[in-house]
């Protein structure tokens, strides 16, 4: 989609990353892929291919993006994140870990019994988590009110809110989309991982969503929709959309994902939004992961 | 980028071919599985395969789901009867508020999803469009109480407190499969709203065992015995049966009332059981200790002057952890070890 009848440009095209910080969000990608992996082993059930759609989106927002404090994840001014797919939290935990607001222990315990990392986040146990959840179509909402909050603190912080696609279907997200344009949160970013699938199919065989672009620009929202996977487009529209302080609307980027991406037959098989890989096939998945370039 | 493209021009993606997922490799979850048959036979998708019975007789039932059939066994019938299955995808308060417009019509729809959904995002379209217009909506939920590791956000642990509440919506809490399956034609032949708390997947089959045969409203003494009585609801029935045998090696008499009907509930056959002197009154019940099963039949032998000893099993006035059911069942107190323990030290004191 170009906005710039100018030039012709994506409205984000001067902020793409070099090639140096683009190897390195490709290796954070895989690092959050691989890692799921891992855990899941631990839990024997869970999310990858959520995880797999949005790992270029997590390893864009926390490795370059966000405005983030290591030494304090509860520091005003940081951006915040809210996950409304808060089943995929489990790739966000290897993250959380490498940026020290959990140990690896506690990371190497998840989901076990009295660890604070369960399928979905937990904002009074995990540190990083700016908002809990695991109930589909709060968090956009949330985040109208956390925007909302740091124009009132007059801090210039900007609210992140990743969601499915499958989560359009909640009339809650358009109460929030008609709510944040109507404030004008220019402040707030809406992500829509729109990785095509749900839990009981396909988007458009489910309930369908499209056209997605058109509807969020009748509620008054700036779109821009950018290839999910690509790291380079992603991260500049996700630098744009923190610079540009020209914006006065909300802003929703619609990111075109694969569910499972990655690993190919995960690529295709709805069945895999909840699932569990034995030992020799998650070796497998990791070989294709480590092998390829996305 | 992709070879599947959502822009606006290809609004439907072609029908996807799923490629070969790994045998070994499970699509499936341990997180949503199926209760524990703890060492009895089970049957699959209880609901679902009752439902089709239903509907086979019946051209009035239609069925809808809010993008979960897989997981309330409603995909059984979506298989079966494809042109009276509705996808509503996830938007609760739109499934019962066409559920309620479809009952207005004169069908008997069959809205489904977690019990988390219905009675917290959709209570207020349950309670105005078909509770207060009392229009026939059978509700089946399933991850009632803790039937879930998933934490607070799966875990409806006071969906009976919530539609205690609500005047005309009738409750059933079965046991087991063949309750399930028997609740359903029930409640399909009842013609009110109803609200079903769902067993799926693989159910384990109990009360077979007992030649037990469900009664709208009507509790059941399953078992008898001198020294305590357990009055239990859900799969809680499993477990105080199972606690009954445990406690009688220990020289322990325990009887067992099931009770499936939550509301309108079986007040006469509790207070006649409760007032046989002597026994201990035990609860047993996959909910918050806070307005279900225990405190319904607590204050129903408070209002019949029934002065018996009287205590609870049931789940903690907490939001619960996350973690496998097992070991949560144990931890809160549902187990068969930590009934017989409790009632031990009851008896004791």
């Amino acid at each position: 989609m170009l906005d710039n009848p100018k030039t012709n440009q994506a409205p984000w095209e001067s902020f793409r990353p070099t090639d140096d910080e683009i190897d390195h969000l490709r290796d954070r990608a895989k690092f959050i892929r691989l890692e799921t992996i891992r855990l899941i082993e631990i839990a024997k059930v869970g999310h990858y291919t959520s995880v797999f759609s949005a790992a270029e989106a997590f390893a864009a927002l926390h490795y370059d993006v966000m405005s983030i404090n290591k030494a304090d994840p509860k520091d005003p001014k940081r951006d915040r994140f809210l996950m409304g797919k808060g089943h995929a939290a489990v790739g966000l935990f290897p993250i959380y870990e490498e940026l020290g607001w959990i140990t690896k222990d506690v990371l190497d315990g998840y989901t076990r019994l009295g660890n604070p990392l369960g399928d979905h986040p937990d904002m009074r146990k995990v540190p990083g988590v700016d908002f809990s959840s695991g109930s589909i179509g709060h968090a956009l909402s949330a985040g109208v009110g956390m925007a909302m909050g740091g124009r009132l603190d007059d801090l210039d912080f900007t609210t992140f809110v990743m969601t499915g696609d499958g989560e359009m279907q909640e009339g809650q997200v358009w109460e929030a989309a008609l709510s944040a344009a109507h404030h004008r949160l220019r402040n707030l970013v809406c992500i829509v991982d729109r990785n095509g699938f749900q839990l009981d199919g396909s988007v458009d065989d489910v309930i369908g969503i499209e056209p997605l672009d058109e509807k969020w620009r009748a509620f008054g929202w700036d779109v821009q929709v950018v290839d999910g996977h690509n790291v380079s487009d992603l991260t500049a529209a996700l630098r744009w959309a923190k610079a540009d302080t020209e914006r006065t609307k909300p802003l929703c980027i619609i990111a075109r994902t694969l569910k499972g991406k990655g690993v190919s037959y995960m690529e295709t098989e709805p069945g895999w939004h909840l699932g569990y890989l034995t030992p020799a096939d998650a070796a497998r998945a990791v070989q294709e992961i480590e092998e390829r370039v996305i | 980028m992709n070879d599947v493209s959502f822009g606006p021009n290809s609004r439907r993606v072609s029908k996807f071919q799923p490629r070969q997922a790994p045998a070994n490799s499970h699509a499936t979850s341990a997180m949503i599985a199926s209760l524990d048959a703890e060492g009895r036979e089970t049957i699959t998708a209880p609901f679902g395969e009752a439902l089709c019975e239903v509907a086979a007789k019946r051209d009035d039932v239609v069925g809808l789901s809010a993008d979960l059939s897989k997981y309330t066994d409603l995909h059984v019938f979506a298989e079966r009867f494809p042109d009276r299955f509705y996808q509503m995808g996830m938007a609760e308060q739109l499934l019962f508020s066409a559920a309620a417009g479809l009952a207005r019509e004169g069908f008997t729809p069959w809205a489904t999803t977690y019990a988390v959904f219905a009675s917290r995002r959709a209570y207020d379209f349950i309670c105005m469009a078909i509770a207060e217009e009392n229009l026939p909506v059978k509700i089946a939920c399933a991850l009632p109480g803790l039937t879930t590791g998933y934490g607070p956000s799966h875990q409806a642990t006071e969906d009976l407190a919530i539609f205690r509440g609500l005047p005309n919506l009738t409750i059933v809490d079965p046991c087991d499969a063949v309750e399930t399956m028997q609740a359903t034609h029930a409640l399909s032949e009842s013609p009110g709203p109803t609200y079903m708390r769902l067993l799926r997947g693989k159910v384990p089959d109990v009360l077979g065992a007992y030649g037990y045969k469900f009664e709208l409203g009507k509790a059941k003494l399953i078992h008898d015995g001198a020294d305590v009585l357990f009055v239990s609801s859900g799969f809680m029935t499993m477990r105080t049966l199972d606690a009954a045998k445990a406690l009688k090696t220990d020289g322990i008499d325990c009887a067992v009332l099931h009770v499936p009907t939550i509301k309108p509930l079986d007040e006469a056959k509790i207070q006649a059981e409760a007032a046989k002197t002597g026994r201990l009154i035990v609860t047993a019940e996959n909910h918050s200790i806070m307005g279900g099963l225990g405190e319904a039949v607590g204050a129903s032998l408070m209002r019949a002057g029934v002065a018996a000893r009287f205590r609870q099993i049931a789940l903690p006035d907490e939001f619960l952890d996350a973690g496998a059911l097992p070991t949560l069942h144990d931890q809160y107190g549902l187990s068969v070890p930590q009934i017989t323990k409790r009632v031990k030290a009851w008896l004791d004191a």
